[in-house]
């Protein structure tokens, strides 16, 4: 057990710093972060020097590189170029906007799917599981902005010109701290996600239902007389819902980096956009900074999970 | 994790299992079989076949001039009977750009799919095949790319290789060069998951008597690759390149909406609904719906595609035949 764990632990620091020289050499040689003071007037090309020399920029690559390593190592990761702010800054600002809509949507995600996958398990070939299954692969075969969009021009524009109750469009300015406007904001958003990933997960769950029906212990469960409802939910849904929670536990580190595209369409300041912004402008320190955080919470995630999944599963033993 | 097929109450009577008593299948018939009788695959495989007789029958009757051809006095027309699909912002008719984007969607996607497989079976087969120290770092490869969001690094990978690019000639034809780049950055993030599948696949192979025998007759380790292991993991890697298809069409579409994709003259479904959402709010419904919708169509067919191919080629799926 402890050698299993030191183990992971040694792999997941390789990982990592494989995960950061990649990132590293990819984000720093896009772009030239000194493209911005290029052809400012009243910059000199002394002054572009200084500039660069206090950004550590005229240093060789690897250079930068393990210096930058070492500062993160420390909680450092250096100031964004273009707001000047301290990159663990902007991210402490946005994190927590993020968790929040991520978070909701994934309880609502988790909820309609265990209902949806049980429903289409236990009515197997029933018209209510065909539709359920059209209805996934509809949902898993669409990009998110195509419904996204559909919403937009539905519940915001439409719905506003009919004189009905609109949702915001997010295109206005709203305080993130007032209760009432952030539930507002969060409808659409959610609504979104969740309809594009449920259908991954309800399929999941309906298959390992429908594999977990179909074992020995279950027909026994039912010869000794044991009622559908006791051998559907004390037997077979318990060890049907193993995997499933697998794969949630996997996916939640993912929550952290937020939904960049559903993000951007609702301009919603979470992280997801906040990557996406700086990596347009090129501001390599922020997005780094995300992409460290992000991957990391994965890394070390999976290794909670693989120990997690001993304690609810007897049967798997780590070595 | 077998998906369990459509079609077994309708296929679990006696009377199919006397008939395969009566005549060995061979194990192509078999999943040949297994997916004739996976009604929504076969529903999928049509609507891939209609899609792709649409997108070169129409090239055949309208010519790709017509496709950039601007109208300025007929811009953002709705469907009427002369363009069918409504016209853009700048009056190309939307129809006939569906037709040839299609044609780019679907090269994209095909040649995104042909990179991220050789790489996914170059890498799995090999790390599988030597193991060791190169297994480990090929795998711990994989995990840290597995471990960044891939749209995090589709973005971060577009930024790095995407620059400004001429046009190119294929077959007497112009294209964006920024279609290259697209097929590359699609390819480079999607490999993984199949570089997994195939190691493991080829990990229980490996010690299976027969490769020994082969390598006992003098056999190179190309030799055994090529010719004994990959053959044998061809079932995953069918299932995971027509999975993947629909994958990169999808990831074309969100490249594009993100403004890192092909670049304008040349259309692609993922492109044209980019340029729709900023006319979405003027009421030009038509040049978003269209598009989508056929996105939405030509994935789906080839997710139920690949589903189907999924339970045929699984033999554990047979006992329900």
């Amino acid at each position: 057990m402890w050698a299993y764990l030191v183990r992971r632990i040694v792999q997941a620091i390789f990982i990592l710093f494989i995960i950061t020289m990649l990132c590293f050499i990819l984000t720093r040689l896009s772009s030239d972060p000194m493209a911005q003071y290029a052809n400012k007037p009243g910059i000199t090309a002394e002054d572009r020097e200084r500039i660069a020399k206090n950004l550590g920029l005229d240093k060789p690559l690897p250079v930068q590189y393990v210096r930058w390593l070492g500062l993160a190592l420390q909680g450092d990761l250096g100031n964004s170029f273009f707001s000047k702010q301290p990159v663990i800054e902007m991210i402490k600002q946005r994190l927590p906007l993020t968790l929040k809509l991520m978070i909701t949507a994934e309880i609502f995600i988790i909820l309609v799917s265990v209902v949806l996958g049980l429903v289409a398990a236990v009515k197997q070939y029933s018209f209510v599981d065909n539709l359920i299954t059209t209805l996934s692969f509809i949902g898993f075969s669409m990009p998110i902005f195509f419904i996204a969009l559909g919403c937009i021009m539905l519940f915001a524009v439409k719905f506003k010109q009919w004189g009905l109750p609109y949702l915001p469009t997010g295109a206005d300015i709203w305080d993130p701290k007032d209760p009432i406007e952030l539930i507002r904001h969060m409808v659409m958003p959610v609504f979104c996600l969740v309809a594009i990933q449920t259908a991954g997960y309800s399929r999941f769950l309906r298959t390992s239902i429908l594999e977990v029906l179909g074992l020995d212990y279950i027909r026994t469960a039912r010869a000794k007389g044991l009622t559908e409802r006791v051998t559907l939910y004390k037997h077979a849904f318990r060890n049907a819902i193993l995997p499933f929670v697998t794969i949630i536990g996997l996916d939640i580190p993912f929550l952290m980096g937020g939904a960049l595209v559903t993000e951007s369409v609702f301009t919603w300041p979470g992280m997801g956009r906040l990557f996406w912004e700086y990596a347009q402008r090129g501001d390599y320190p922020v997005v780094l900074g995300v992409l460290l955080l992000t991957s990391s919470g994965v890394v070390f995630f999976t290794i909670i999970v693989d120990l997690l999944y001993t304690v609810v599963d007897p049967r798997i033993r780590l070595g | 994790m077998t998906e369990t097929s459509e079609f077994a109450k309708s296929s679990t009577s006696v009377g199919s299992i006397d008939e395969e008593r009566k005549a060995p299948l061979t194990p192509s018939q078999l999943i040949w079989r297994r997916f004739r009788k996976h009604r929504m695959a076969v529903v999928g495989g049509i609507g891939a076949v209609l899609l792709i007789i649409f997108i070169i029958g129409g090239s055949i009757i309208y010519p790709e001039a017509r496709a950039n051809e601007t109208d300025l006095k007929a811009r953002l027309s709705p469907p009427s009977e002369t363009h069918w699909f409504g016209t853009d912002s700048v009056g190309r008719d939307v129809f006939i750009r569906i037709i040839y984007g299609g044609q780019i969607s679907l090269f994209i996607g095909i040649l995104a799919v042909t990179v991220s497989v050789s790489l996914g079976t170059l890498i799995g087969g090999i790390a599988a095949y030597y193991g060791g120290w190169v297994d480990s770092l090929l795998m711990r490869f994989t995990e840290a790319m597995l471990a960044i969001p891939s749209l995090f690094l589709l973005i971060v990978l577009a930024k790095f290789i995407g620059r400004e690019v001429g046009q190119v000639v294929i077959l007497g034809r112009t294209f964006s060069g920024s279609i290259g780049i697209v097929i590359l950055v699609i390819g480079l993030t999607s490999w993984m998951y199949l570089a997994r599948i195939v190691r493991a696949s080829v990990l229980s192979i490996k010690e299976l008597d027969y490769i020994s025998a082969s390598r006992a007759l003098g056999a190179s380790d190309t030799r055994i690759f090529f010719r004994h292991l990959v053959p044998n993991t061809l079932g995953p890697i069918i299932v995971s390149s027509t999975l993947g298809l629909a994958g990169a069409i999808l990831t074309e579409a969100y490249v594009s909406f993100l403004g890192l994709g092909v670049q304008q003259p040349t259309s692609t479904w993922g492109n044209m609904m980019q340029q729709a959402q900023s006319f979405l709010t003027r009421g030009a419904w038509w040049m978003w719906v269209f598009p989508s919708t056929f996105i939405v169509f030509i994935i789906l067919s080839v997710n139920l595609l690949g589903d189907g191919l999924r339970d045929a080629f699984d033999p554990r799926s047979s006992r329900h035949l």
